[in-house]
């Protein structure tokens, strides 16, 4: 058993957190082999970045991805660098308002998580309602481990926000239809 | 300031027993774990999370973190704090690390145990410092003037990280000598379980302090405690054992001793055999489907990933490919080397620079067998097919 997730999106927007978070579910919460690397520009934000989280229950070699089973993009630059290792069976999931042009002729999963985040009243959680939707829609990751690992890496003030971040993340997640 | 190692506040600071954490932050559990009370460094890409991390850390478990101006003066204070008595070390990465090198061979010739974390990066110069490479393998070895002896160890996982930390304290302190953890930036800053150990599985060495008679006292020879050791006891300043330290030349007694020719080659030939006679017991290696191999990979740090995929292809082809990693690269494994030139039909050494650890291994092989190396640069490590079409049979 492999899977092998890359979140990206933009310098700031917490893809490097949302990934973090997936591998200590994995490894952690789960009792995987997780590993999980980054790669970002200078720029402290804007510019793309990647999140890569490789899962096995076999001792892991090569650190980074080789075949995508699961993209989440959260920016349009991000969506077009980093989409051209995908199988045709590789889940695809997009936020439509940060990444528009995401008619490629083949369904993938539209979480508005940008604006589920702003309606709970802060939009630095996009990253946490994208990796709700993403444990609902991969199905690979337990709720529960997740959910611990988003509540062990987030500022205690900020935890109740995390919390429902995640579980509107989730529940948008669930309801999710691929679409083209 | 008196440090005394305590194993349970240390855990409670390190915090749970399973975590997921960065190769760098591995670099700071394992120095926290071997006991070091005092890190001094500058922060550079990508080593700044160890310094980091040891500015979080190490105070609360009552040691000391001190920035310093620069490269020079973060060695010169490690080396300072361990003549205090503490276990010491500092981080850095390429830049820092050449800056480093009048200090790294002032700790060789005044045996000052501390350990230095290089997380590798591309050079020459500023390279590209978010990127790993291996390109400082050469440098560790060589690159302070004079004859020495190195002792520099490649971590591959994050829990080696944390692992051959330990284990890079422990061998300063036995054999008095500046310890390498030659990592890089891929591993520095990639995210793995990690299980710290207990108390009870770990193996903590410290180096054997002056106890003879103060007018006994020899600073700079054999061991007068121990049985045939070449490792002098160590006087800590301020326990009343007058010791002169210095980079000159010196005589067992620790004064310069400039042009003296015997002085030189006995001073030289102890503190370079104090290590090498222990050569074969140092080696730390890790062997993959050896045992019938006809080609063999021979890889060290983040290089080992990638290759032991690749060997794994092979294998899934029927293709009798080995695997042999060092864990620990200077001082070099020569007998391995030479046992799987006398073997094998290819030895094949991927490394991210352009050719390094490839050398001692052709050096070794002696002709026995062909030495194939596989360079990448440029910030990437190799692909596992990279290093695959080189094991597809002759």
């Amino acid at each position: 058993m492999k899977k092998e997730i890359r979140i990206c999106g933009f310098g700031g927007q917490g893809v490097i957190l949302a990934g973090f978070i997936i591998g200590k579910a994995a490894s952690v919460y789960m009792d995987y082999n997780a590993v999980q690397s980054q790669s970002y520009g200078p720029e402290a934000r804007g510019g793309a970045a990647r999140s890569e989280i490789v899962i096995s229950d076999k001792k892991i070699g090569y650190p980074r991805p080789t075949s995508v089973d699961l993209l989440v993009a959260m920016s349009q630059e991000a969506f077009d660098t980093y989409r051209d290792d995908i199988r045709d069976d590789t889940v695809i999931i997009i936020d439509p308002d940060l990444v528009k042009k995401h008619s490629i002729g083949r369904p993938l999963y539209k979480i508005h998580a940008q604006q589920i985040a702003e309606e709970l009243g802060n939009k630095i959680v996009t990253n946490i309602v994208m990796v709700g939707a993403a444990t609902s829609i991969f199905g690979f990751l337990k709720p529960d481990a997740v959910r611990n690992a988003v509540m062990d890496s987030v500022p205690s003030r900020f935890k109740e926000l995390n919390l429902k971040a995640f579980e509107k993340g989730l529940e948008a997640g669930k309801n999710a239809k691929p679409g083209l | 300031m008196k440090y005394k190692r305590d194993p349970k506040r240390i855990r409670e600071v390190l915090g749970d027993k399973i975590q997921f954490i960065l190769g760098d932050m591995a670099c700071v559990y394992g120095g926290l774990l071997a006991g070091c009370s005092f890190f001094a460094g500058y922060p550079i890409t990508p080593a700044s999370e160890v310094a980091e991390g040891m500015a979080r850390l190490l105070p609360r478990v009552g040691g000391t973190y001190i920035q310093m101006e620069d490269e020079i003066g973060s060695l010169a204070a490690v080396i300072g704090a361990s003549w205090g008595g503490a276990k010491a070390m500092t981080a850095t990465s390429g830049p820092g690390f050449s800056l480093m090198m009048e200090n790294y061979g002032y700790a060789v010739m005044t045996e000052t145990p501390c350990v230095i974390v290089n997380v590798q990066r591309t050079g020459p110069s500023t390279g590209q410092p978010t990127l790993g490479a291996q390109g400082d393998m050469m440098q560790v070895r060589w690159g302070t003037h004079g004859d020495f002896e190195a002792i520099a160890l490649a971590p591959s996982t994050v829990q080696e990280c944390m692992d051959l930390t330990i284990e890079a304290f422990n061998l300063a302190e036995k054999y008095r000598n500046p310890v390498c953890v030659m990592t890089d930036g891929e591993i520095g800053h990639l995210r793995e379980r990690i299980v710290i150990p207990d108390e009870k599985e770990l193996k903590i060495i410290n180096r054997v302090p002056a106890t003879i008679d103060k007018e006994k006292f020899i600073p700079f020879s054999n061991s007068q405690i121990q049985k045939n050791s070449k490792v002098p006891d160590f006087p800590t300043f301020g326990t009343g054992y007058h010791t002169y330290v210095t980079g000159l030349t010196h005589n067992i007694y620790g004064f310069p001793a400039t042009d003296k020719q015997k002085d030189h080659q006995e001073l030289v030939l102890r503190i370079t055999t104090k290590i090498t006679d222990d050569r074969e017991k140092l080696t730390m290696v890790e062997k993959l489907y050896i045992d019938d191999a006809k080609i063999a990979v021979v890889t060290y740090g983040a290089t080992a990933r990638p290759a032991e995929t690749a060997v794994e292809m092979a294998r899934r082809k029927g293709i009798k490919v080995g695997m042999l990693r060092l864990k620990l690269v200077w001082p070099f494994p020569i007998k391995e080397i030479q046992n799987l030139a006398s073997q094998v039909d290819k030895i094949v050494v991927p490394e991210m620079n352009l050719g390094q650890i490839v050398h001692p291994i052709r050096e070794y092989s002696e002709g026995q067998c062909e030495v194939v190396n596989v360079p990448k640069v440029g910030g990437e490590m190799h692909l596992p097919h990279e290093i695959f079409k080189y094991l597809e049979g002759k």
